[in-house]
């Protein structure tokens, strides 16, 4: 079972491994909810050649992480992979009893999982895990030592004693990410399964984290798959691109080709939605949602938001067919022919607002408990204009947006709003003020209480702001709706029968509906999906304009900027680290950390980036 | 700009939709759907019946002087007499709604005292919760038992300070529930935005929170009405309740207990009651609990949830 050809590898990695041809093969993998329930994942072919990456992309529900998981042979409870073949060099996985099973799994196949910091046992120090991972298959090398340190310092990590004391806890996400990337690379596995292992991460860590999946995978010859919902991340590593649609792969071929030319009209729109941070654009989002499992009907399930449906798309499911090397799930893909992706219209150029800020912030410094968060931050709003606040994660973006709303008090310094000061938190400041400045909360999905209608979320902002007869208030309510294209449909639904998409627009019909004068928007997109959070980001768009409003734009997204902002703050550790108009800073950054953000954030291009330090 | 017509998105089953304004009713439903459920529910139901209807079939007056001591069963009387010759069927029939009566009382004392204490100091923080939570401990050093029996042989055997005592030494254990059931709830953005609406506090908690703590205040009040009535009949075996004369099941045992060689079931039967009783409301209530955290969900049910539900992402 064991690849023992591989694992007398010498200490630095061997010159790449010729193409050993194809290392893993799938064929009509199915998974399904139950034994005779609807599918969750059906037909899923493809092959992986040694040392290639093989990217995963597919939106929120679409069966990517489950179809990942079946390559290890292993469905979540109530899930069962009721049909097809995991060829793994040659052997079906599927096909091994359960202790040839787990021998396989660590060994051959090996998993990295979304988020380190709960795959890692927090009470076990760091080096015991790794070596634990050797340990459980103990032919893989005699002594598990030499091994560890090597494929630390493969993962970029310095393989002292110190760290290899440290308990997960005391290592930064990246760190994490990286030791989990050491313990999947460990045992020299023909195939490896990484499920979003950046998600959580800055984007510079992102981009290290990426570097050393690539490197190894070239040096020791594995096959990977890697599951993401970030189509510019996917393109930057991967070799091939499968797309997933409601449980099946609708488009499957060579990164470059995909990219430029989607056959797909899913696809497209996918990738007409990925904002860039090189141009300012209209984001064309993709309207509707994708069917559950059960709820897929005889056509094809992308039939209901597709723009280039006929009847046929519903009447039969499309079978897979081979255009200019690609599999298309799609009846009319070659009559749609390899069009440009929907490459929408420029937005709008940004409008200079007027001189009297609706919101200025001077010299704000503020702290949880003992632990500075920030120091010195100054920042003006015109009126009419959006200023977006662009940070990573821990930068105090999120901090700031929550003092200048009054739900952290615990600052010093001036914010003042048309002039007059904001008192510390929202206790002590007027309902006339609170109403003005508005508040757009991260999560959808915990924004909204799970006990109350649309209608009623609604109604409640207007009834604690406005004492307004009942007929007044229903029409506003259901204009609101109807202004974030929800409608009176929605008004006696209850939150989880929304989509994120939908949830995020209650939230935003809830802000607008007493007519602020400042929208504070919180990370707003940042758990939907890249189709969503293009219309989301668009509605946003629109409505500052057509009401005229003052916004705030909180994003760890440089990409999104553009799209929406007129001026930037980027944030780093706490600190303004250079403030401007959009096109200034996005062109011409002068502080270090702007520009180094800029050059890391993963864009939609080839599959090659030549000539760039490894990480270090 | 796409509108999502609402036909796209999933549709509910309209019975659901109806039941979750009153979510107590759905999660007592799917309760009640369970084995489990349903055994401790029909056992429940069948001993309130017998409390509530015994009193009026009862053949006897409950305190009549009908037949002999410690008589044996026999066609006219089927459980036999009692230890002064009254007819054990017609005091076992009437003397169980007073139990359930008290019980019920004790148990909505309970929990309303304790869900406010609990709610109020995981909401309020700080200093509240600190002089709350302290109070609480107090009350929960002194064993249940051991309060009552002290407040009656202060104040003197009277039935509302029974139920009052009961209620007052449950609060402590459901106020430390609520408050971490509170903690989750009050970190929630929603929390967050209706204090942005500038909602007072007392109205936060009453309009926000509670709706969404409804589960584990069923399953605390299932709990404590277990515990009450096992509190209750035991102060009446001890002789604090109604005055002799009055048919009582905890008492029954008691008064009977001399003659248990002779007639058993003036003491089997009323135990029996009492014992089936709270075996009824304690499965129950465990099966509202399995309900509440989802250990009852169908595990396709449970998968779809986990696999597909949203990605509570970044």
């Amino acid at each position: 079972m064991r690849n023992r050809e591989l694992s007398s590898a010498g200490p630095a990695p061997a010159a790449p491994r010729p193409r050993a041809g194809v290392r893993l093969e799938v064929a009509g993998l199915e998974v399904r909810i139950g034994p005779s329930g609807p599918d969750v994942v059906s037909d899923g072919s493809f092959s992986v050649r040694a040392g290639e990456v093989l990217g995963l992309v597919g939106e929120s529900g679409s069966g990517k992480t489950t179809l990942a998981l079946a390559l290890l042979g292993h469905a979540r409870q109530g899930l069962k992979i009721s049909s097809g073949r995991v060829l793994l060099d040659g052997t079906d996985l599927l096909a091994l009893g359960p202790g040839d099973l787990r021998a396989a799994r660590g060994a051959k196949v090996s998993y990295v999982p979304q988020d380190p910091s709960s795959a890692l046992n927090p009470t076990l120090r760091v080096g015991t895990q790794l070596r634990e991972a050797l340990r459980v298959h103990p032919g893989v090398v005699p002594d598990p030592e030499p091994r560890v340190a090597e494929v630390m310092r493969e993962a970029s990590l310095e393989p002292t004693p110190e760290l290899l004391r440290r308990y997960p806890h005391q290592l930064s996400g990246g760190q994490q990410q990286r030791i989990a990337l050491a313990m999947a690379f460990a045992c020299r596995p023909s195939l490896i399964v990484l499920d979003e292992p950046t998600t959580g991460l800055d984007v510079t860590t992102q981009r290290h984290v990426l570097d050393t999946v690539r490197s190894l995978c070239r040096s020791y010859g594995v096959a990977a798959v890697y599951v993401s919902h970030d189509l510019a991340v996917v393109s930057g590593l991967a070799s091939e691109v499968a797309v997933m649609y409601a449980g099946r792969i609708i488009e499957l071929g060579p990164t470059l080709r995909l990219f430029a030319e989607p056959l797909h009209p899913y696809t497209r729109g996918l990738i007409g939605a990925v904002p860039s941070p090189d141009h300012a654009e209209r984001l064309a989002g993709i309207g509707g949602q994708q069917p559950r499992p059960g709820g897929r009907g005889p056509g094809c399930s992308f039939a209901d938001r597709c723009g280039f449906a006929v009847d046929e798309c519903r009447a039969r499911a499309p079978e897979p067919v081979l255009i200019d090397q690609r599999t298309v799930r799609c009846l009319r893909a070659s009559q749609i022919g390899g069009g440009q992706a929907a490459r929408p219209a420029p937005a709008p150029g940004p409008e200079a607002g007027g001189s009297s800020a609706v919101l200025s912030v001077r010299d704000v410094s503020a702290r949880y408990g003992q632990t500075p968060v920030l120091a010195g931050i100054e920042l003006d709003v015109p009126p009419e204009s959006c200023v977006a606040v662009v940070g990573e994660s821990g930068s105090g973006k999120t901090t700031l947006a929550r003092c200048i709303a009054g739900l952290h008090s615990n600052w010093t310094g001036e914010i003042a709003f048309r002039g007059t000061p904001l008192p510390r938190g929202a206790r002590q400041r007027e309902k006339d003020l609170l109403k003005r400045v508005q508040y757009i909360f991260q999560n959808p999905y915990t924004s909204l209480n799970p006990r109350k209608t649309v209608g009623q979320i609604v109604a409640q902002q207007l009834e604690q702001f406005q004492h307004l007869e009942f007929r007044e208030r229903s029409a506003r309510v259901v204009q609101v709706l109807e202004d974030v294209s929800l409608g009176a449909g929605f008004l006696s639904r209850y939150p989880d029968q929304l989509s994120g998409g939908e949830r995020q627009r209650v939230a935003i019909a809830r802000a607008l509906v007493v007519q602020p004068d400042l929208l504070i928007c919180d990370e707003v997109t940042s758990s939907l999906d890249v189709s969503v959070q293009a219309i989301i980001v668009e509605l946003l768009r629109q409505i500052q304009r057509e009401r005229q409003l003052a916004m705030i734009f909180i994003t760890h997204n440089l990409a999104l900027v553009r799209s929406i902002a007129q001026s930037a703050v980027v944030l780093h550790a706490g600190t303004v680290a250079e403030s401007g108009p959009v096109e200034q800073i996005l062109t011409r950054p002068a502080d270090p950390y702007t520009i180094r953000l800029i050059e890391d954030v993963p864009k939609l291009a080839g599959p090659e980036r030549p000539g760039e330090p490894a990480s270090g | 700009m796409a509108a999502q017509s609402p036909a796209v998105s999933r549709a509910a089953d309209p019975r659901a939709r109806g039941l979750r304004r009153h979510q107590w009713l759905s999660v007592l439903g799917a309760a009640a759907r369970t084995p489990r459920g349903a055994v401790g529910l029909t056992l429940t139901l069948f001993i309130v019946l017998i409390a509530i209807i015994g009193p009026v079939v009862a053949p006897h007056s409950p305190d009549a002087l009908v037949t002999t001591e410690f008589a044996k069963p026999s066609g006219q009387f089927p459980l036999g007499g009692d230890f002064l010759g009254r007819d054990v069927l017609s005091r076992v029939l009437s003397g169980g709604w007073i139990l359930l009566v008290m019980a019920v009382s004790a148990t909505v004392i309970g929990v309303a005292a304790g869900a406010t204490a609990g709610m109020s100091a995981a909401y309020l923080r700080g200093r509240s919760d600190g002089v709350i939570m302290r109070t609480v401990d107090v009350v929960l050093a002194f064993p249940q038992i051991v309060f009552a029996l002290l407040l009656l042989s202060m104040l003197g055997p009277k039935l509302w300070l029974i139920v009052i005592a009961i209620g007052v030494s449950h609060a402590p254990q459901v106020a430390r529930v609520l408050r971490s059931a509170t903690l989750d709830v009050s970190e929630r953005d929603f929390v967050k935005a209706a204090e942005l609406q500038g909602m007072s506090p007392a109205k936060i908690l009453r309009k926000e929170i509670l709706p969404n703590l409804i589960s584990p205040i069923m399953v605390e009040a299932g709990l404590r009405l277990t515990y009450s009535i096992i509190l209750i009949s035991g102060l009446a075996f001890l002789g604090f309740g109604q005055a002799p004369p009055a048919p009582n099941w905890g008492y029954m045992i008691n008064e009977n207990q001399v003659g248990l060689p002779i007639n058993p079931w003036a003491v089997l039967v009323p135990a029996a009651l009492i014992a089936l009783l709270t075996i009824g409301t304690n499965t129950f209530s465990d099966a509202i609990a399995r309900v509440a955290i989802g250990v009852e969900r169908r595990p396709e049910e449970a998968a779809l949830v986990t696999d597909l539900g949203p990605e509570a992402g970044e």
